[in-house]
């Protein structure tokens, strides 16, 4: 392939990305709506189209087309430079995040990928980090108590959290042997007995899914780690006086890091797009992204469902739940790995 | 390959436009009403009596260094893990004197009381 045709190619597949990302992030927060609603005995959105499904597209106009406050007080290259950093960086993870096996549309052969590099974990450990500045930048910026205080306790919450995440990893990659996504996935292929996945979950990462997914949970920002918005207590933390658009960004990053770690999830723990494969050759060319997505979907649900089943922690409990309990599981299970690893070669 | 990083910094540059464009493309049809109360920092109806930043617990300062010490241990840690079948056993035994030597410090710190937050 030739420079050229790469960056068409590249182009193409961002834009499609970035499409289907915005519209994954807008039908998300209608999907909580409505399931929280449920949840809770209630309908949710209803009048906005059927079902409610115009909804996110009035929530949208009205993002745009509301004042935007720009109170005095704030600090203001800072406090238009936080949200935009949050969202960027919370879209820009996906670049590296596989979503299917190679295709070949129209004598091109290219991965179901933005960019497929041998570091792709590596990137996306680095990228979501960076979104931590966009909190506490926006916390200290806005010159707001509760802006400050939700900023801090984002901060201390986020690194703290990062931690065992970045430690529940380590047995993944002991097993597979690269920190590229697609080669992870593809260690995880076959089954055994013929009928038992080879997932990393099934070859003794189940510790380490659940360390990560509940230090997911935390760097998300979410129920029942959502302490940095505690809207009973900080009203709405960080962006307590973003207004319109700039507001939209947050919520946008919040939910892209979703995403973001839900894909992550799917690839690490549970075979990425491996699945059943049957029918005519175009069924089997597109059936992997269908179990990508399925993955994908279980993850987002579980959010919502948890957001509307558990109340929220205390801070200290918060801190210690992710410095005594989750960090020692993390290492534990690392070492346990390595042993078992290193015993059976 | 190199050429392979070029579309991260693309995504990032249509990432960046996105909310840019937005930001300044719709100021034109935005309302701007400011107002003295409007502008006021919010405190659920209070007026504010000073400047938000003040002192703060000195525990985030020490939640930041705890961070810094075991990111730094998980960025030693991801590059062996990747290498682990090719290292053999001589990674495991570096690893496990690099890994005693942290579990003393957490140990010690736990009993320090660096991880309460009361």
């Amino acid at each position: 392939m030739t420079l050229g045709t790469f960056i068409i190619v590249s182009v193409i597949k961002i834009v499609i990305a970035l499409f289907v990302l915005l519209t994954g992030v807008a039908y998300t927060v209608w999907l909580e709506r409505k399931l929280v609603g449920r949840i809770q005995n209630r309908w949710g959105p209803t009048r906005v189209g059927p079902f409610g499904l115009l909804q996110p597209l009035a929530d949208g106009a009205k993002f745009l087309f509301k004042e935007d406050i720009t109170p005095p007080h704030v600090y203001k290259p800072l406090y238009i430079a936080a949200p935009m950093i949050a969202m960027i960086f919370a879209v820009t993870s996906m670049a590296v995040i596989p979503i299917g096996d190679w295709v070949t549309v129209a004598g091109v052969h290219t991965p179901l990928q933005i960019t497929d590099v041998n570091i792709g974990l590596l990137i996306i450990l680095g990228i979501t980090s960076i979104g931590v500045y966009g909190i506490a930048l926006a916390g200290w910026a806005s010159n707001s108590k509760y802006s400050l205080l939700g900023g801090l306790r984002a901060t201390a919450q986020m690194i703290s959290y990062e931690v065992a995440l970045g430690l529940s990893l380590v047995g993944v990659l002991i097993l597979s042997g690269t920190f590229s996504l697609r080669g992870i996935v593809d260690a995880q292929a076959g089954t055994w007995w013929g009928w038992l996945p080879k997932w990393n979950f099934f070859q003794g990462q189940f510790v380490a899914f659940f360390v990560y997914l509940m230090a997911a949970f935390a760097e998300t920002n979410r129920v029942p780690f959502d302490l940095p918005e505690a809207e009973t207590e900080l009203v709405a933390g960080y962006h307590t006086e973003y207004s319109a658009m700039k507001f939209a960004m947050f919520f946008m990053a919040e939910y892209a890091n979703m995403f973001t770690v839900a894909c992550l999830a799917s690839l690490l723990f549970l075979g990425g797009w491996h699945g059943p494969l049957f029918g005519p050759t175009w069924l089997q060319e597109i059936l992997p992204v269908f179990w990508f997505a399925l993955r994908v979907f279980a993850f987002i649900f579980l959010y919502i469902w948890i957001r509307g089943t558990l109340p929220r922690f205390r801070y200290d409990q918060l801190m210690k739940f992710g410095w005594k309990v989750l960090l020692p599981l993390a290492v534990a299970n690392l070492v346990i790995t390595g042993l078992v690893v290193a015993l059976r070669a | 390959m190199p050429q392979n990083y070029v579309p991260i910094f693309l995504f990032m540059g249509v990432a960046f436009a996105i909310p840019a464009v937005t930001l300044v493309l719709f100021k034109l049809v935005r309302p701007e009403n400011p107002h003295k109360t409007k502008l006021m920092p919010y405190e659920c109806g209070i007026t504010p009596l000073d400047d938000a930043r003040g002192r703060y617990t000195v525990r985030f300062y020490i939640v930041a260094i705890l961070f810094v010490v075991f990111d730094v241990e998980t960025i030693f840690l991801l590059p062996w893990a990747v290498r682990f079948r090719w290292l053999g056993k001589f990674g495991l035994l570096e690893m496990g004197i690099f890994l005693g030597i942290l579990i003393v410090g957490y140990i010690w710190i736990w009993k320090k009381g660096a991880l309460e937050w009361v």
